[in-house]
């Protein structure tokens, strides 16, 4: 049944479209220009605009009636093939009656692009209305979710242990919700990634721009930049399954105990995730640090790497900035790495080596699977992800701050 | 005089040095780099290897009168059941390895073959007895087949540490196989009936419980719908949305607002795009669970940004002395935008709407979220059915116990880094076609 009402709505699809290709046809003939519309080629778009509106509308008109009204049932009472048809036919007529009595001095054009202008605005709200969205629905729940927790119990509570209980009465249902160290464990992690991402990508951001060839230039940025398409997914699978055990085992070498899902192999593969990151944004603030500035610093005696440690990288200072803040943000809500590779249990501890969990592990094993959605366990999830969210936008409003702060120095 | 001599040239020698050393950093940031990069795609490819391929046993059976009924001659019986199926494949063991009557040994020796061979034989008779009616040139009862089996997947990797173990490099590690089965894997190799062929049934299956017969189309055909309604959503929204910014938006604090919430939406973690698909798409809309249809709104959602800032710079690329034209000209605003700018924006446009497509391909965090996690063995013939994606099933499979599954895992990363660097070489052709055109 799916498939054929799938098939029968592309069906009527092209029947729309090639009865509005008809239309225009017919607006193009002798018929319509001895009308003397108006700017004759706007005529024609506006028929197939009105047939596709007024279709639209129809289709649309049992979901904005209330549930009892005569065309509701006439048009819910069959199949959508029927339906899209007849709403098809409908919309048809209403162009081909404008095409026959409209007044012969319509400006066709002026309303073709008044209309498109507002279908152009109604789409560029769809961004508005995502974030809108967004803060609603974790909002939402969170609310319902400070109702049975306090909100200082969440933020400043030591202990995170969502209780598994198959059912809300269970004894021991209610576990207990201190975010800290579940924070912890995720400011842990990306201090490692960070601590890998930032000088590597720094240094190879300023070797390639100021010492490099242009040759080494254009074969190694490229390469660089094919570890920003990665997916996580690639990156997840490679710290679990490659590095994590690697590290256990020179671990074992050397007498240390290491977990098998070790913060350090997910924290240095997202640091790796992140090199092109830093890399590329560091490269665009030193390529901006006008010219005049290294000649300076090398006409006064100082040697390249002195006038870029002196004078160019204290220039560029605000934009790398921006993009370590960038890359931070990234590795806190980076998602597929950790679950795959970092621990579950959130444990107080800043020893890299054991398995420490982050918030978008909570969030995710939190949220898989069937789930009750009045639980405080799943509203717990949308509260983390409140967090996660507050968290993102705060280093991502400063890196913003940064570069329009001070970036605009030598523009 | 040369005391101070000494040590300006002490000290330009350390500064030399010092810039030697920055020199160096840099190398070996990048050097690293490319290491990681390096040793990443040899151990994915090693991995994925052996899923390419996989052992089998050819074996012949004979469809005896005895298992099937009939007569020898007869066509084969309308109806075969898994367990005559299994039967004939008992005797065509029987045939290599000696006959026995042993449950223990018996049940050994069906461990030897995957655990859907049966029912792979149960198909493929049936088939062959279609065809029979068809053509007149099936098989009837009585007659002697010749017939590849694949090895599960423990036989298999017995066979390929053999095979290692002879080159000397690897040393006998199979020893989880109990004695008996190792015993008839080696007659069967003496005897040169083993072989390794090339697994197509990877690319054409769904997922299953056992991994020798686990494939990835079902993930395919799941991620090309979501991304199919990605792309018929995004696309267009994201380029009406440049349009409005670029070409029309007044400078007001609504178009201040709507560049912020661009900018952003571009910086919102994936996992919260999932929470918004769970908590609207589902828990309100009630959509359907699993279906790649919300999968492919999310991703249209987390796409949008990408497509709105390079449709942005594309439009922005175009010189204004072609609007001026066209303005001067006697064209409206509009005509101007849709018949002049938008077509040279195009290439770069599309440019940015590939590469969107492809983060959304890979992208898995927000789709864990709206429940594209179940076990789906079936293709989704619908975007409404439920179904998984192809990272989501990397995920899934990587995290398995089963190592014959992480390294299916891994085949199926290659395949996504396939797409991948099509779709990237596209959009670089794209541009490099663009900009000649200038």
């Amino acid at each position: 049944m799916g498939m054929l009402t799938f098939a029968a709505s592309v069906f009527a699809l092209f029947a729309l479209v090639g009865f509005v290709l008809f239309l225009r046809t017919v607006a193009r003939s002798r018929a319509f220009t001895h009308r003397d519309a108006y700017s004759f080629p706007s005529a024609s778009l506006l028929v197939g605009f009105i047939a596709t509106i007024s279709t639209a509308f129809l289709l649309l008109l049992p979901f904005l009636l209330p549930r009892a009204s005569i065309p509701t049932i006439l048009l819910g009472a069959h199949s959508p093939l029927v339906l899209i048809g007849v709403c098809a036919l409908l919309g048809a007529c209403a162009s081909l009656g404008f095409v026959f009595y409209a007044p012969r001095s319509f400006p066709s054009r002026r309303f073709v692009g008044a209309s498109v202008r507002v279908m152009l605005f109604l789409s560029s709200t769809l961004a508005v209305a995502t974030t809108v969205a967004i803060v609603a629905s974790l909002l939402f729940e969170t609310l319902r979710f400070l109702e049975e927790v306090p909100l200082g119990d969440f933020l400043f509570g030591l202990h995170w242990s969502p209780q598994t209980a198959l059912f809300s009465d269970d004894i021991g249902s209610s576990g207990a919700f201190g975010a800290i160290p579940v924070v912890l464990g995720t400011f842990l992690i990306t201090l490692i990634a960070i601590s890998v991402a930032v000088p590597i990508g720094l240094f190879a951001a300023v070797y390639l721009s100021e010492f490099a060839h242009k040759r080494t230039r254009s074969i190694v940025k490229p390469i660089l930049e094919i570890l920003s398409g990665i997916p996580t997914v690639v990156y997840g699978f490679f710290a679990a399954l490659v590095l994590a055990p690697l590290i256990s085992k020179l671990g074992d070498l050397i007498g240390l105990q290491v977990a098998s899902e070790s913060a350090l192999a997910a924290g240095m593969v997202m640091g790796v995730m992140l090199i092109p990151f830093v890399s590329s944004l560091s490269d665009d603030a030193l390529a901006a640090v006008p010219r005049d500035i290294r000649d300076a610093s090398l006409a006064l005696g100082a040697t390249q790497s002195e006038t870029v440690a002196r004078a160019v990288l204290p220039a560029a200072f605000p934009g790398v900035l921006a993009g370590v803040l960038l890359a931070f943000s990234r590795a806190v809500g980076e998602t597929m790495i950790v679950v795959m590779a970092a621990g579950l249990a959130a444990k107080m501890t800043f020893n890299p080596l054991a398995a420490p969990t982050t918030i978008t592990v909570q969030i995710v094993t939190l949220l898989v699977g069937d789930q009750e959605f009045d639980s405080s366990k799943t509203l717990s999830a949308f509260a983390l992800g409140m967090l996660l969210f507050c968290l993102t936008l705060v280093i991502n409003a400063s890196a913003l701050f940064a570069t329009r702060r001070y970036g605009s120095r030598y523009e | 005089m040369n005391k101070t001599l000494d040590s300006i040239d002490k000290h330009l020698k350390r500064r030399h040095r010092a810039d030697r050393r920055y020199r160096l950093y840099g190398q070996l940031a990048i050097v690293f780099a490319l290491l990681f990069l390096l040793m990443f795609f040899f151990s994915i490819i090693t991995r994925a290897l052996p899923a390419f391929w996989y052992q089998t046993a050819s074996l012949s059976l004979e469809l005896s009168a005895r298992v099937l009924g009939g007569e020898a001659g007869d066509p084969l019986p309308r109806e075969i059941s898994e367990r005559q199926a299994r039967k004939l494949l008992d005797a065509a063991l029987a045939l290599e390895l000696g006959p026995s009557s042993e449950r223990a040994i018996l049940r050994a020796r069906r461990a030897l073959l995957t655990p859907l061979a049966a029912l792979e034989l149960k198909k493929l008779l049936l088939e062959k007895r279609y065809k029979d009616q068809e053509r007149e040139q099936g098989v009837r009862i009585g007659d002697k087949l010749l017939l590849p089996f694949a090895l599960s997947s423990e036989s298999g990797n017995y066979i390929s540490s053999l095979r290692y173990s002879q080159l000397g490099s690897k040393e006998e590690e199979a020893s989880s196989l109990p004695e008996p089965q190792r015993r008839s894997l080696s007659i069967l190799q003496q005897r040169g009936l083993i072989e390794k062929r090339f697994n197509f049934a990877f690319f054409v299956r769904s997922d299953s419980r056992t991994a020798t017969s686990a494939g990835i189309w079902g993930a395919l055909v799941g991620s090309f719908w979501a991304l199919l309604i990605a792309f018929i959503l995004a696309f267009p929204l994201g380029l009406f949305t440049a349009l409005h910014l670029q070409e029309f938006a007044p400078r007001n604090r609504l178009t201040y607002v709507i560049e912020v919430a661009i900018y952003n939406l571009a910086a919102v973690p994936s996992i919260v795009f999932g929470l918004l698909g769970l908590s609207i798409f589902l828990n309100w809309w009630h959509l359907p669970r699993s279906a790649s249809l919300v999968g492919g709104l999310v991703l249209a959602l987390m796409t949008l940004p990408t497509i709105v800032v390079a449709s942005r710079n594309a439009l922005a690329s175009v010189s204004e002395g072609i609007r001026s034209a066209g303005l001067a000209l006697g064209a409206s605003r509009e005509q101007v935008v849709f018949h002049h700018v938008l077509p040279r924006a195009m290439p770069g446009i599309l440019t940015g709407t590939i590469i969107g497509m492809a983060q959304a391909l890979g992208e898995t965090a927000p789709l864990l979220m709206i429940g594209m996690v179940a076990f789906v063995a079936q293709a989704p013939m619908t975007p409404l059915e439920p179904a998984t994606a192809l990272p989501v099933q990397i995920f899934l499979w990587a995290d398995h116990p089963d190592p014959a599954f992480s390294s299916r895992s891994a085949a199926a990363i290659l395949v996504m880094l396939v797409f991948l660097v099509v779709m990237n070489a596209a959009a670089v052709i794209l541009r490099r076609s663009f900009e000649r055109r200038g």
